[in-house]
């Protein structure tokens, strides 16, 4: 309650600070946060969590819609095109914005979105059924070394998070597994649990959603995640490998720099909520501080491994 | 599964939940364009505030009212207000156009009511051994059960099967527009950025279905629907007869919906279709499908309806979402603190049953509901003006397709599709056929390169597509409704040579 007061005093501070040097940046009414892929994916579901922290803090409510098309293509594509004012928001992805400019004219550039915040993470892991043969992510890669190719493994999409972490960790074990691209996370777990594929490259959400069902061999941090203390990362067991697929936000272009800002402070102060942290992290996700200063050094940073790593898979040129 | 859960769910408050949200959605389905995905996406945030139970049955009875909803526009401008009622304008419309409007309307609110039902008890009886049936369906099995879905073509071409399999085959080509859903490659979009999202099934079906119907409302002068001289007001005893004598029907249709919705890549529509098509294959002699059959809306719409119970089942146990609406649903459920997957029936089992039990109440309000908005809804359209009915419908069109994803570009493809739909109706080429192809393309293209990946990768492509208990199955249900009419003809021609 006296947090909550404080908070509140704080937040009326900001206002009259707002006001006294004209900067007159603020909501006005609900916001259309535009998600540019189906519900129920990790987007949507990041989106849904931080709803009624939104809400609760800032007094107006986050309207979630989607915008599916063209692998996020779609949406991205519009983004420019819509009202910088602030009251329209939208999902952005890595590696999606940075791969898909990167293969065809797609109607957007990484460069060209106003990306002002990346809240998350959801690491790279190796899920298994339950009742797999494979008991360690050593099990996994004798299997593979012995019968190349035989081992065939689920994951989203092609060109994706799954599908480079797939490539890359092959690289790394000198083994050679079958990537079976699926739509969405969804299907590749469906596929999973019902022995189509042996293995899949999945997240850590997969480990949190399933819960007994499936036995994650590794996952892809600098250190465990909290919500699974007894699975290893790659790098305690020799593999440098971390990473994942990335989420953000961005605003049309058109945004001032007060917006933006504005912005980026707001879903940083959700982003710091305990409240909403141990919410995410129940979730599986790896929650993620990039505001809008940061952002540039680490778009570039991140784009460098992606384009290396596709171009070195062949999958653009 | 106690008598506790269905006290609890038996609350004032959650019964007018479970009423605004079946009437809610029965009016955002019946409005081609507005789905019962958005639908829920915009109401979730109230749920926020609510218990779980009582926001499943809020989300729930507005999914379920949806899939009703979308009978009206099907039945009365031969347009399905969603994918789910596709089967229902074959028999729907001709219907209406016989002055049976108001008759066929009634039949789909028993028929939605009675798959309702059986979906829901499905979920609350037998949910965690039927959601096995979505792990036995991997790759191949959706694969050949695409290939079914198209062999369908065949009974609904009425005698022209060279024109059905064409504008199935253009339906599949349509589908492949744009970044293909699992390989991303961009195809077929001539480096315009117009076509890059491809073409949606809905503003497909708005286009194929609905502006043909506007242009032929301006080019013909009869009104829009026969009307009976002596307008009976209320047709719901004969509906219910009709309802009565088709049990058999009901409970077919219902079961293949249920078994069809708990698949999580199928849904309401392919449900449909595959109902649609097992109570023509089964018909009696004097029955005509496609002329006005009862039968013929009856299965389509137990079946959709069906599914909404179905596809809770994955949802619900393994935390797989069988349809987008499912999605959104589990979505609302992670944001209240509830921990979903295999370990929610076990660990919140009252919140599971309370919103089973809800589930069927809404089902059951959508009884009374559905007849009065339906005699609503006949009653507007029937007696409507043309010269307002024609603009108003256009309007809707438009707004419809852009409300989609806001895609001005998806509306020009709309209205592309819909000018090309009415050019080539004129040389017998169906909308259905183009429809089908276009919602079961993906399907069968997923299926076949994930099960010749995996068939590849272990050396055993053979035994992947026809060595699988469930492949030969549904293998075998294709030859026999494809070949099954053709051996029947023949063999009726044999034994009466002489009729001629």
């Amino acid at each position: 309650m006296l947090r909550r007061t404080i908070l509140k005093t704080g937040a009326a501070f900001a206002v009259m600070a707002g006001l006294a040097t004209g900067a007159s940046a603020d909501i006005d009414g609900p916001v259309n946060y535009i998600i540019p892929f189906g519900p129920g994916g990790e987007s949507d579901i990041s989106a849904r969590l931080q709803q009624p922290f939104f809400a609760e803090k800032f007094g107006q409510e986050m309207v979630v819609s989607y915008q599916p098309g063209g692998g996020g293509a779609v949406g991205w594509a519009s983004l420019n095109g819509l009202n910088g004012d602030g009251q329209t928001i939208m999902g952005v992805n890595l590696p999606h914005i940075v791969i898909k400019p990167a293969q065809k004219d797609v109607g957007f550039t990484t460069d060209g979105l106003n990306t002002f915040y990346m809240f998350h993470y959801t690491p790279d892991a190796i899920v298994v059924p339950a009742g797999s043969p494979y008991q360690t992510l050593d099990d996994l890669v004798a299997d593979a070394k012995a019968n190349p190719a035989q081992v065939t493994m689920s994951g989203s999409g092609k060109a994706s998070a799954n599908h480079l972490a797939q490539i890359k960790f092959d690289k790394m074990a000198g083994i050679q597994t079958t990537y079976v691209p699926f739509k969405g996370t969804g299907a590749s777990v469906t596929a999973l649990l019902g022995n189509q594929v042996k293995a899949q490259w999945g997240y850590t959400t997969v480990g949190a959603k399933q819960g007994d069902a499936v036995r994650m061999l590794a996952v892809a941090m600098e250190e465990r995640h909290p919500l699974f203390p007894d699975v290893p990362t790659f790098k305690e067991l020799g593999y440098d490998m971390t990473g994942g697929a990335y989420r953000g936000i961005a605003l049309p272009n058109t945004a001032s720099a007060e917006t933006t800002k504005m912005w980026s402070d707001m879903i940083g102060e959700i982003n710091a909520d305990p409240a909403f942290r141990q919410k995410m992290l129940d979730g599986g996700f790896a929650l993620l501080d990039v505001d809008a200063g940061g952002m540039a050094d680490f778009m570039a940073a991140r784009s460098a491994e992606y384009l290396n790593d596709a171009r070195e898979a062949g999958l653009i040129k | 599964m106690e008598f506790g859960h269905f006290l609890s769910a038996m609350t004032p408050f959650n019964i007018a939940l479970a009423l605004f949200g079946v009437v809610a959605g029965t009016i955002v389905g019946s409005i081609p364009g507005l789905t019962a995905t958005m639908a829920l996406a915009v109401l979730v945030p109230i749920t926020f505030s609510m218990d779980p139970a009582s926001a499943l049955i809020l989300l729930g009875a507005i999914y379920t009212g949806a899939i009703y909803g979308g009978a009206y526009a099907a039945i009365l401008l031969n347009t399905p207000g969603t994918p789910s009622a596709i089967a229902t304008t074959f028999d729907g419309y001709p219907m209406a156009k016989k002055g049976d409007g108001d008759l066929a309307v009634a039949l789909a609110c028993f028929a939605s009511v009675f798959g309702g039902m059986v979906g829901a008890i499905a979920l609350l009886l037998l949910a965690p051994p039927l959601s096995k049936v979505a792990l036995a369906f991997g790759p191949i099995e959706y694969f050949w059960l695409s290939v079914f879905g198209l062999s369908l073509i065949a009974s609904l071409s009425n005698g022209n099967l060279m024109k059905g399999l064409a504008g199935g085959a253009f339906g599949m080509i349509l589908s492949t527009v744009g970044v293909a859903e699992i390989s991303a490659d961009i195809r077929l979009t001539f480096g315009s950025q117009v076509m890059i999202g491809g073409f949606g099934v809905v503003g497909a079906l708005i286009g194929l279905y609905c502006i043909p119907v506007l242009i032929d409302l301006v080019a013909v002068p009869d009104r829009h629907l026969k009307v009976e001289e002596d307008v009976k007001s209320v047709r719901i005893g004969e509906a219910f007869s009709i309802a009565m004598r088709s049990k058999f029907n009901l409970i077919r249709s219902s079961v293949i919906g249920t078994l069809v919705g708990i698949l999580p890549g199928a849904g309401g529509s392919v449900a449909g279709l595959v109902a649609y098509s097992e109570a023509k294959r089964t018909a009696k002699p004097h029955q005509k499908f496609g002329e006005g059959e009862p039968d013929g809306i009856m299965a389509t719409e137990s079946a959709n309806n069906a599914t909404v119970g179905g596809g809770f089942i994955p949802t619900l146990v393994l935390g797989i979402p069988g349809t987008p609406p499912d999605a959104i649903v589990l979505g609302a459920l992670l944001v209240q603190g509830v921990r979903t997957g295999p370990a929610m029936f076990s660990q919140s089992g009252s919140i599971v049953y309370t919103f089973i039990y809800g589930l069927i109440i809404a089902t059951v309000l959508m009884l009374p509901a559905g007849l009065l908005i339906g005699r609503y809804a006949y009653k507007s359209i029937v007696t409507i003006p043309k010269a307002v009915l024609v603009p108003t419908v256009g309007f809707m069109t438009i707004i419809g397709t852009f409300s989609i994803r806001n895609s001005v570009s998806d509306v020009i493809i709309m209205l592309c599709l819909g000018v090309f739909g009415w050019v080539v109706a004129r040389f017998g080429f169906a909308a259905s056929p183009i429809v089908l192809g276009l919602i079961l393309g993906p399907i069968a293209e997923q299926g076949f390169v994930q099960g010749w990946t995996i068939g590849a990768a272990t050396n055993n492509l053979f035994g992947m597509f026809f060595g699988r208990p469930i492949s030969q199955a549904i293998l075998a249900f294709t030859l026999v409704t494809l070949f099954l009419p053709a051996v029947l003809a023949y063999k009726k021609r044999r034994s009466a040579p002489e009729e001629l």
